[in-house]
């Protein structure tokens, strides 16, 4: 099957979005930027090309009878257990490395005590695994990472409690391992993980048990599909260093125009909040970019200024938008500075200002400057397509559509649920264009 | 072409460049031993210089804009900057301002290595950069030296009236000229200063010729990053004089050849193999940064073919030149004609017929940090010239020589995005989304 890749390296994140040669999107696939981009790349292009696989299941399962209304659920439930027997596979491996990593006597632990509490660690995540991938769960991050990262602190504090190994050193002894973890790429054939996952679904619901030998013939032609990675395209603020010749590279000004469009037909101004990056693009009715601004010299008020104020506040940056959207009041901070943000959050806080009211400010600052920067571009124009890992916040999308309306008047608003894809999405579109077309 | 001969991995230089570069030296030469030679120093600016006043005077001409601009290409301007901003001058001022402050407090060494000795005399003659009053202001609080100002009415309708012209060579007569005289010690000799006036027509006939090729396709020149050389003479301390005379003679001779053989400009890695974009820019460039943004350029096959920085000291391209039979009038209007003179919405008619005579693909802003003056009123420049003339518009910002504020990743990504968006729209509808 003839499939076109488009690859966004940003500075948090790296999208991958496979397409078919009719514009389909096959499958979305993300991962956290590490220090290895080129792993990265890979690490999000499997994830795209698995996306695929289920989306094909799908269209498979539409007609079987035995499923009902059911298909949903059942693939739902299917992602969830292949979730989960990824995350376990993963666990495994870095369960591996840390036992290997023990030995290291610069990371501060001792050789044999630590290999016994690492396991005795590892058998507990282990343990605590399949909440985390249950029917409801909700999880601060989809990256092993950052899953990963957070049981292993909790847990670590009471295994240590008695034994001569600190906490710090457990904690080196992570932060050793979960590099080479995260830059090494799964190599265990997806059908594997797809048999199993398939077995632990039927066999958790009554519903699909009896079903379990239809799932695995249409199943099974899904993971025999060959996919042929036609013409591959990157984009995204580490597009330079992607493992692709010029003719491959275009700018995510290029693929969010062009990604926003192909989400929005209508789209003519698009505002972009990455991490590092705020774009305002005016498009023209074919999503051809027509004008540009961007953020200069600073990434004040980019996405990254959220990570650090979640940080400060020790919360998931899925959290702030909701903690902001209980204010009853507003809060001016005037500075959309990074590092000054801390200290005016602290200032704040020992003012007595309640933090959902300062996180709302928080918020408000960072629109304000994207604001400028839109104006500076032509203003907003209708439609208008808010895009980048900050569209997904919510409190983020209610100040600029407060604002949107304010300063243009009433126009259409877009936030598409897959917006941080768009600029991966325009890439793939670029890939198969350059073929197709 | 008479290009220098190079090893592997050396810059390309032209004969002409060559030749620039020895009268600068010599310039800093004469400057380091005026004193002692017992000769007086004038300092001055660049737009709307009054050089062939300056040198019936016997003077030695002094330009404070480009010895902050050599200290920017020889990487020393940081140092200096930092040092003014120690003496209490804020981030925001103009970087010129603070490198000059800065080299005087460190020893008033030039960016030759040699000495620079205290100026005799301010010959400042203010059109349209209001931080020039500020930076005498502090060179003469720094010098206690004589100051003779001349005040430039702005062309704010776009034209030069008889009054404006009338009240410049008033005060040319009564004040400018006598201050000099005193200062040097020589008479004003006014034949003296036809000679040297009809010398600068002659050099201004060949940079327009020179200038002006970049009409063709390919464009034998870089109207921005090569024309900067190019300009260098006729801006500064050498206007009026037989050497650049000599230079633009040669420099056309060079041009003339490339031309001729359909060739592309040399840049500092060698001619351009094919030029792919033809852009107009407005603002200086980044000098501490100069052959890594040009390369920015030339990398993508971006070739400028008009530029308004390489009009700041004087508009030529639309008929003036040094005319010996009205030498003081003809000082006039050079001062009153030069670009940073011109109000916004002539600058904007300039740049638009910039885009329609070079044929060009775009037009790009680089708009300067530390530069009050002139980055006031860009964007709606830009935006306008963007509606006249339905050509995609790019705006960057970096600084003329201040090295933190020059981010080569960010430029370079604002950069290759614009080029990308022109390439995009050059192609037909139907072509653009698979572009």
């Amino acid at each position: 099957m003839k499939t076109f890749i488009g690859i966004d390296l940003g500075s948090t994140t790296t999208k991958a979005i496979v397409l078919d040669s009719d514009e389909t999107v096959l499958g979305r696939g993300i991962t956290n930027s590490r220090s290895n981009y080129g792993i990265a790349v890979d690490v999000a292009k499997q994830e795209a090309f698995l996306d695929a696989r289920f989306f094909l299941f799908r269209k498979l399962l539409q007609d079987l009878p035995g499923l009902g209304g059911l298909l949903d659920e059942f693939l739902a439930s299917l992602e969830q257990d292949f979730r989960l027997q990824q995350h376990l596979d993963q666990l495994g491996d870095l369960e591996r490395t840390c036992i290997e990593s023990a030995g290291d006597d610069r990371l501060g632990g001792d050789g044999p005590e630590t290999r016994e509490l690492l396991s005795e660690l590892f058998r507990q995540l282990q343990e605590e695994a399949p909440k985390l991938f249950a029917p409801g769960s909700s999880r601060k991050s989809d990256f092993f990472r950052d899953i990963a990262g957070s049981q292993y602190a909790n847990v670590s504090k009471s295994v240590v409690e008695d034994s001569k190994i600190s906490f710090e050193a457990m904690l080196n002894i992570y932060d050793r391992s979960i590099i080479d973890v995260e830059n090494r790429i799964s190599t265990d054939a997806d059908e594997t993980k797809f048999m199993s996952a398939l077995d632990r679904t039927c066999k958790r619901s009554n519903s699909f048990s009896n079903l379990t030998n239809e799932l695995r013939a249409p199943l099974k032609t899904v993971l025999d599909t060959e996919f042929e990675e036609t013409y591959v395209c990157g984009t995204g603020y580490g597009r330079a260093t992607l493992p692709f010749s010029k003719e491959h590279i275009r700018s995510e000004i290029l693929c969010h125009g062009l990604g926003a469009h192909i989400m929005h037909p209508k789209t003519a101004t698009v505002l972009d909040i990455g991490g590092q990056d705020t774009k305002a693009i005016q498009v023209d009715p074919h999503g051809i970019v027509e004008s540009f601004q961007m953020n200069d010299r600073c990434a004040a008020g980019c996405g990254r200024y959220l990570g650090y104020i979640a940080d400060e506040m020790n919360l998931g940056l899925h959290e702030l938008g909701p903690m902001a959207m209980k204010s009853t009041r507003k809060v001016r901070i005037n500075s959309t500075c990074t590092v000054f943000a801390g200290a005016e959050l602290r200032d704040r806080l020992s003012m007595g200002e309640k933090r959902e009211d300062i996180v709302s400010g928080l918020h408000r600052a960072i629109i304000l400057r994207a604001m400028s920067i839109l104006s500076r571009s032509g203003g907003i124009r209708d439609q208008f397509t808010f895009t980048g890992g900050v569209a997904k916040n919510e409190a983020a999308v209610a100040v600029l559509k407060e604002l949107a309306y304010e300063n243009y008047g009433e126009v259409t608003m877009n936030v598409n649920p897959d917006s941080i894809y768009t600029g991966a999405l325009g890439a793939a579109t670029f890939a198969q264009r350059t073929i197709v077309h | 072409m008479n290009t220098a001969a190079t090893n592997a991995g050396d810059v390309q230089k032209e004969e002409s460049m060559l030749l620039q570069k020895a009268m600068i030296n010599a310039n800093y030469d004469a400057l380091a031993t005026a004193h002692e030679e017992g000769k007086k120093i004038s300092s001055t600016f660049v737009p709307g210089n009054l050089n062939e006043l300056l040198m019936c005077f016997d003077l030695v001409r002094n330009l404070p804009e480009i010895n902050a601009l050599q200290a920017g290409m020889r990487k020393l301007s940081g140092g200096y900057i930092m040092e003014a901003e120690r003496s209490g001058h804020s981030e925001d001022v103009c970087t010129y301002v603070k490198t000059d402050l800065g080299m005087m407090s460190k020893g008033q060494v030039g960016p030759s290595g040699k000495p620079l000795p205290t100026p005799d005399v301010l010959l400042l003659s203010y059109t349209g950069c209001f931080t020039f009053m500020k930076w005498f202001e502090l060179v003469r609080d720094e010098y206690d030296c004589e100051t003779a100002m001349l005040h430039v009415p702005y062309q704010a309708d776009g034209k030069i009236t008889d009054n404006m012209r009338d009240f410049v060579v008033m005060q040319l007569k009564e004040h400018v000229i006598p201050t000099l005289e005193r200062v040097s010690g020589v008479k004003f000799d006014i034949d003296r200063l036809r000679e040297y006036l009809a010398e600068s027509a002659r050099a201004e006939d060949d940079l327009v010729w020179v200038l002006q090729s970049a009409k063709n396709r390919p464009s034998p020149i870089d109207a921005y990053f090569g024309a900067i050389y190019y300009c260098g003479p006729i801006f500064s301390a050498f206007r009026g004089t037989t050497e650049t005379t000599a230079y633009y003679e040669a420099l056309r001779r060079e041009v003339e050849e490339r031309l001729e053989k359909g060739l592309g400009p040399v840049t500092p890695e060698g001619l351009l193999d094919e030029e792919r974009i033809r852009l107009v820019v407005e603002g200086p460039p980044n000098w501490t940064h100069f052959r890594d943004f040009w390369k920015m350029f030339y990398d993508e096959g971006v070739v400028v073919v008009a530029s308004s920085y390489t009009k700041v000291g004087g508009v030529y391209d639309f008929g003036f030149r040094h005319d010996p039979d009205h030498p003081l009038e003809t000082l006039a209007d050079y001062c009153l004609g030069c670009y940073t003179n011109h109000s916004l919405p002539s600058r904007v008619d300039m740049l638009c017929n910039y885009m329609d005579e070079y044929e060009a693909d775009g037009f790009l802003v680089n708009s300067i940090k530390s530069c009050n003056s002139f980055s006031a009123g860009q964007l709606l420049m830009l935006r306008e010239i963007e509606k006249r003339t339905g050509k995609p518009a790019g705006f960057i910002e970096t600084d003329l020589v201040d090295p933190r504020y020059f981010s080569p990743a960010n430029v370079n990504n604002r950069l290759e995005s614009y080029f990308q968006m022109i390439e995009q729209k050059k192609l037909r509808p139907e072509d653009r989304s698979a572009a």
